[in-house]
């Protein structure tokens, strides 16, 4: 009964349930842009740089893979709120705090796979780049180049992180209808308030999509490394 | 741009190269000048690699001096490196070689027929847009050889380029590396494969546990070896 009801809103394309799926993709995306353009130039860098203290950070980034949803969102919550630093702002209870929480959380994700990832290869190209006389700079860019199908796997799993999550985006968002309203957060809400249906049927569209991005890379993947070995 | 300074000659001077207790290099002293290829020779373990890679700049020695062209810190600008298994990106043959053009510092306009003439003169025409990692063994070793030329060296070293390659793959390296030597670069090869000293060989040098045991012309270190390690080693017995 319920399930059928899920069906139904997924099949007539009930604009309160695209709308809670167009704000949670949106918002995920732009915190993977977001915690590429960090992580990656991070992991980079600790993969080939060594300074001291450097050991302390890999465990601490490591670490923070796991960091507790609800803990960042409260992090950032403190910082943006009205007496916080970023007060001032005005980005509580907005999208782009969500963006912000999001990224928090899965810059370490994807700054710790980029570092292993990037490590690996450096390993295999350090001599072969020495010769041709390639700089640091050069080194980064060409590593990270070579190393984009692996990366697209780090990508991947911050997007999963991000767009599974409720705790941040919850604290952070606030769940307002209309306009911080995701998933993740109206399955929760949904539930509680005994709406099975509509919980259930944005519970199977997010499953859906997490199952169509992952497919998709996926393929990108194997088409891409048969051209490019 | 490129600075009219020679690297050559290559100066040794006592060098020496250890790692922990190990001594890979025992105080070296040689001289390459411009000519002939040089042959650096020895059983497995003896020093060969980390000779060359001495030689390129790759590692600074332990104590000792190592001098390119009179001077002690030449970047290795007009110098190439070929490694016993070369390390292709994960690109496309032609972006291969366009990297290597991008950091000889050639300009971008200049690559596309710089890419197609190395490519000729190492027999790969046609395979510019191939996956570099799916090339063949011997395939990937002459991309590697035209990496290096991309440099337009004045010294090509080389770490034993044919070892696992079979012999048509063993000749074509063998034939981009004499037409190299014909065109004025100074090639210096690892080998231990003493038909390739014969084939050619101008001078060689024999390393027995990273000391210099025997300089001489290639044909008379195989015919009339001077020092006993040589003459055993020529023989194919094993020098320990």
């Amino acid at each position: 009964m319920d399930e059928a009801n899920a069906w139904q809103l997924i099949a007539t394309g009930d604009p309160t349930l695209f709308a809670i799926v167009r704000l949670s993709l949106a918002v995920s995306l732009a915190a993977v842009a977001l915690a590429a353009v960090i992580g990656l130039p991070l992991g980079a860098s600790l993969a080939l740089l060594r300074f001291r203290g450097r050991a302390g950070l890999l465990v601490a980034l490591n670490a923070m893979m796991g960091l507790p949803p609800v803990v960042v969102g409260l992090a950032i919550y403190l910082l943006l709120s009205r007496s916080g630093p970023l007060g001032g702002l005005g980005l509580l209870f907005t999208p782009a705090a969500m963006v912000i929480a999001q990224t928090v959380l899965i810059v370490p994700i994807i700054g710790a796979l980029t570092r292993q990832t990037i490590e690996d290869l450096a390993c295999e190209y350090r001599d072969e780049l020495a010769a041709m006389s390639v700089g640091p700079i050069g080194r980064m860019m060409t590593l990270l180049w070579d190393a984009r199908f692996s990366l697209l796997t780090a990508l991947l799993a911050g997007f999963g992180r991000a767009a599974a999550e409720v705790g941040a985006v919850m604290i952070v968002g606030g769940n307002i209808d209309g306009f911080t309203r995701t998933m993740t957060t109206a399955v929760a809400l949904e539930t509680s308030k005994g709406d099975l249906p509509l919980a259930l049927g944005l519970g199977l569209v997010l499953l859906a999509i997490v199952v169509a991005i992952n497919a998709a890379v996926w393929a990108v993947r194997a088409v891409a490394e048969r051209l490019a070995a | 741009m490129r600075a009219p300074m020679t690297d050559l000659p290559l100066m040794l001077d006592r060098v020496s190269l250890s790692a922990g207790a190990t001594e890979i290099l025992d105080r070296l002293s040689m001289t390459i000048a411009a000519g002939q290829p040089t042959l650096i020779v020895g059983p497995n373990g003896s020093g060969k690699t980390s000779l060359l890679r001495v030689c390129m700049g790759l590692v600074r020695p332990t104590s000792g001096v190592v001098s390119w062209g009179g001077r002690l810190d030449a970047p290795p600008v007009r110098r190439a490196f070929v490694f016993q298994r070369p390390v292709m990106l994960r690109r496309s043959v032609a972006a291969n070689l366009d990297y290597a053009l991008a950091h000889a510092g050639v300009a971008r306009r200049q690559r596309p027929p710089r890419i197609a003439e190395l490519l000729a003169r190492v027999g790969l025409d046609g395979l510019d847009g191939r996956p570099a990692r799916r090339l063949s063994g011997g395939e990937q070793q002459r991309l590697a050889l035209a990496r290096a030329l991309a440099r337009e060296p004045e010294i090509l070293l080389l770490d034993e380029p044919t070892a696992s390659l079979d012999p048509a793959a063993t000749r074509a390296v063998e034939d981009i590396v004499l037409a190299a030597a014909r065109s004025g670069i100074k090639v210096v090869m690892a080998s231990h494969d003493l038909g390739q000293v014969r084939r050619l060989g101008g001078d060689v040098v024999f390393l027995v546990r990273g000391s210099l045991r025997e300089r001489n012309g290639a044909i008379d270190f195989l015919d009339h070896p001077a020092s006993e390690d040589a003459a055993r080693f020529v023989r194919g017995d094993l020098v320990i």
